[in-house]
């Protein structure tokens, strides 16, 4: 495809979406599929042509829109009304919602239906949690079709790429770099600074990799952004791919996210079709193609050298740095790993240039943040912020707090690597600076919140757990350190812990901190000694003394 | 036992201009892959999405036929937890253990399903109509605490009622990784 002919594309769809009188989308993330999403778009679809309204109003599936706990959610868009979204409809409620909304909307007289009450499904719109977010990496979601790359052009779809490849290499990583943009996998790292550093490096062969391997448990930030907007993704890497002069491009997603895989399959065959993957991109004499390689459940993998192991097919443990994997990588070339939303970040920098991203955020940290919010908290999901908003508007503003009438006593961001915040110190802002100053870190995302009547030594123990078990068991630290502090936090939990005990894991876990080879070992110990530093009480409470005293 | 080296041999001599023989599944899968470069987990994904798990005589087949020693197969299917060794039952129940469905009691939920079907995490009831297991997180914390059957999600669970889960395999039957037949 020629540069030129990407705006006919874009052109194109937009009108023929613009002949449609109204827009019915509807939640086909993985989240509301399993809800019946898929009956749901059959549904309308079916009760639209029973009306002959199939030429007037388009059904079509989106990305993750956020609100996950009240799905399926569908959104109504249209010329003569505001938008409308609609929460926990039901396959079987198709037909109430054309003959009650849709069919009004294009001038009919409306229809009521026996128990489609729609009223209380329809979400308030100008709540917080719609009002306070700020959409860059899921724009696309809840607007296009993630499966129609056509969808994807009409709303600027690969035209950063297009600059991209009319810029030089150099240009590009400078670009990224005047953006601020940082790794947003968790270690925050100047995505244009790793890019420059592998550019400068001489070789044949370059790879880059998207990290797709989401292991934190209690996140779904990357799932929803593969399966909601893959043409970013994929758009992402063949800008990260030019500015580095890099060769071959892989993806590596977990093998516990079929759509995610399924969708970027999809639209790698779409963009090979179209000319924008593949020999001769935009006809520009570039050649870039891409690999799937599959995660096969390892949480180590997360760690660049580890998934570069993986993606040989062996083992996925991790080696020790340097040399790094901008020297030495992926088959002994150099290689980017870059993770999923950093490279959905890319394609708008690009697009919309680096003033305009570095707009938001604090100082040393620009743009914005996708969190998954879970735990006890009333709107369970995904939402994406600017960064500087503090923890408690994200918890209690967008969040509503947890809906019932507890209270919330911690979160803890950054997963099994980082740690739990306590309510009072909520009023920090979100940057990778203020939240590694509190003990824990930025993470790839996940936000879990905890009420009061949630114990924090048991949850420390949860991520203990975790961590020991996805030990990869190469280095001693590691290894050992994990399972003794696992046994010395049992007892605790057990009520047969000492004094001595805490006195104990603080020294491992700087063992551990210090001396392991990979990132796993060296964060395990966070989630533990960030609740002892917290809540040390409540740790004393269930020592030994204190309960043979009690 | 034949070496790996033999039997490789033996494929190559064979290879050039010979019309294609009949083929069993894992020789499809192995030619697919192999001539990719560090292939060796996609090849067992697809063993694994046909057979619902690795058996010792495949993994042996594969290694032959992709020239990779039995030895590094298992070095791999030990060490990723979504490969399996063991037939699983019929109907696959994955709990999701990661954190935001622990926080809303996936541990109940696994503990009364363990009760219900009489089998401790990680084990299928003798007839082999159910597994139980533990997972990683399933990524759809949203709707936590969740149980997956055969990849079809169960969202929002009362952990209190783990029977709920039984009825409802009962009536949707969900089948995704059901053994097929060889296709050629």
């Amino acid at each position: 495809m020629k540069p030129e002919e990407l705006e006919v594309k874009a052109a194109a769809e937009l009108a023929k979406q613009e002949a449609f009188d109204a827009r019915l989308i509807c939640c086909s993330s993985t989240g509301c599929q399993s809800s019946g999403a898929a009956a749901i778009i059959d549904g309308l679809k079916a009760e639209l042509k029973a009306r002959q309204l199939d030429a007037k109003v388009q059904v079509c599936g989106t990305g993750c829109m956020g609100l996950c706990s009240k799905g399926p959610l569908v959104r109504m868009t249209s010329k003569s009304q505001t938008e409308i979204l609609f929460s926990d409809i039901k396959p079987e409620m198709a037909a109430a919602v054309v003959d009650q909304v849709v069919v009004p909307v294009l001038g009919g007289a409306k229809i009521e239906r026996p128990g489609g009450n729609l009223e209380r499904h329809s979400l308030d719109l100008s709540e917080p949690f719609f009002t306070m977010q700020h959409r860059v990496v899921l724009e696309n979601n809840g607007r296009t079709d993630p499966e129609k790359i056509e969808d994807y052009l009409a709303h600027g779809g690969y035209q950063g790429l297009r600059k991209a490849i009319a810029m030089s290499a150099e240009e590009v990583c400078k670009e990224i770099l005047n953006a601020g943009l940082r790794g947003r996998g968790g270690a925050g790292f100047p995505t244009g600074l790793k890019w420059d550093i592998t550019r400068k490096i001489q070789s044949d062969v370059k790879y880059v990799i998207c990290n797709g391997d989401e292991g934190d448990p209690g996140a779904f930030m990357d799932r929803s952004v593969l399966e909601g907007d893959p043409h970013a993704v994929i758009e992402g890497m063949l800008i990260a791919a030019r500015a580095m002069n890099a060769t071959n491009g892989v993806f590596y997603i977990r093998a516990e996210y079929p759509l995610a895989v399924e969708r970027i399959e999809k639209a790698l065959r779409q963009a090979r079709t179209a000319g924008l993957v593949g020999k001769n991109i935009l006809d520009s004499g570039w050649a870039f193609d891409f690999e799937i390689r599959l995660g096969a459940g390892a949480f180590v993998c997360g760690e660049e050298t580890a998934l570069i192991a993986s993606v040989e097919g062996k083992r996925g443990t991790p080696r020790p740095r340097p040399p790094f994997p901008a020297v030495k990588g992926l088959w002994d070339q150099p290689t980017c790993v870059n993770n999923v939303e950093t490279l959905a970040n890319v394609p708008r920098i690009l697009l919309r240039g680096a003033e305009w991203f570095s707009s938001r955020g604090t100082e040393k940290s620009k743009g914005t943040k996708v969190f998954a919010l879970t735990g006890k908290i009333k709107n369970n999901g995904l939402v994406e912020v600017p960064m500087g908003i503090t923890l408690r508007e994200i918890v209690e503003t967008i969040g509503g707090g947890t809906g019932t009438d507890r209270k919330i006593k911690a979160i803890q961001t950054g997963g099994p690597s980082g740690g739990m915040i306590p309510e009072h110190q909520f009023d920090t802002p979100v940057s990778y600076e203020h939240l590694q100053q509190l003990g824990s870190m930025m993470g790839s995302g996940g936000l879990i919140v905890i009420d009061d009547h949630d114990s924090v030594v048991e949850l420390a123990r949860f991520y203990l757990d975790f961590c020991v078990d996805e030990s990869c068991g190469k280095c001693a630290p590691c290894r050992i350190g994990g399972t003794q502090m696992l046994r010395l936090l049992d007892r605790i939990v057990k009520g047969d812990g000492t004094e001595e005990d805490i006195k104990n894991i603080r020294t491992v876990a700087k063992a551990m901190q210090k001396a392991s080879l990979c990132a796993l070992g060296q964060t395990a110990p966070n989630p533990t000694l960030s609740a002892i530093r917290h809540f040390e009480p409540e740790f004393r409470e269930r020592l030994k003394e204190t309960a043979a005293t009690a | 036992m034949s070496t790996p080296n033999e039997a490789t041999m033996a494929v190559k001599a064979a290879a050039p201009k010979a019309p294609p023989a009949p083929k069993d599944e894992i020789t499809v899968i192995a030619q697919k892959w192999k001539k990719k470069r560090g292939s060796l987990i996609m090849a067992l994904h697809d063993l694994q999405g046909r057979l619902g798990f690795v058996p010792r005589e495949s993994a042996m087949k594969l290694g032959r036929a992709m020239d990779v020693p039995l030895a590094r197969i298992y070095e791999v299917v030990t060490f990723y937890n979504y490969f399996k060794l063991e037939a699983p039952g019929k109907y696959i129940i994955s709990v999701c253990t990661g954190t935001a469905c622990h926080i809303k009691g996936s541990a109940e939920l696994l503990a009364g399903l363990e009760k219900e079907l009489n089998v401790h995490e990680g084990e299928s009831t003798p007839d082999k109509e159910y597994h139980l297991q533990g997972v990683r997180c399933l990524g759809c914390c949203g709707l936590a605490p969740l149980a997956s059957v055969n990849g079809k999600v169960y969202g929002k669970l009362n952990t209190a009622e783990s029977h709920y889960v039984i009825e409802r395999i009962q009536v949707d039957k969900p089948m995704v990784n059901a053994p097929e037949e060889a296709a050629e």
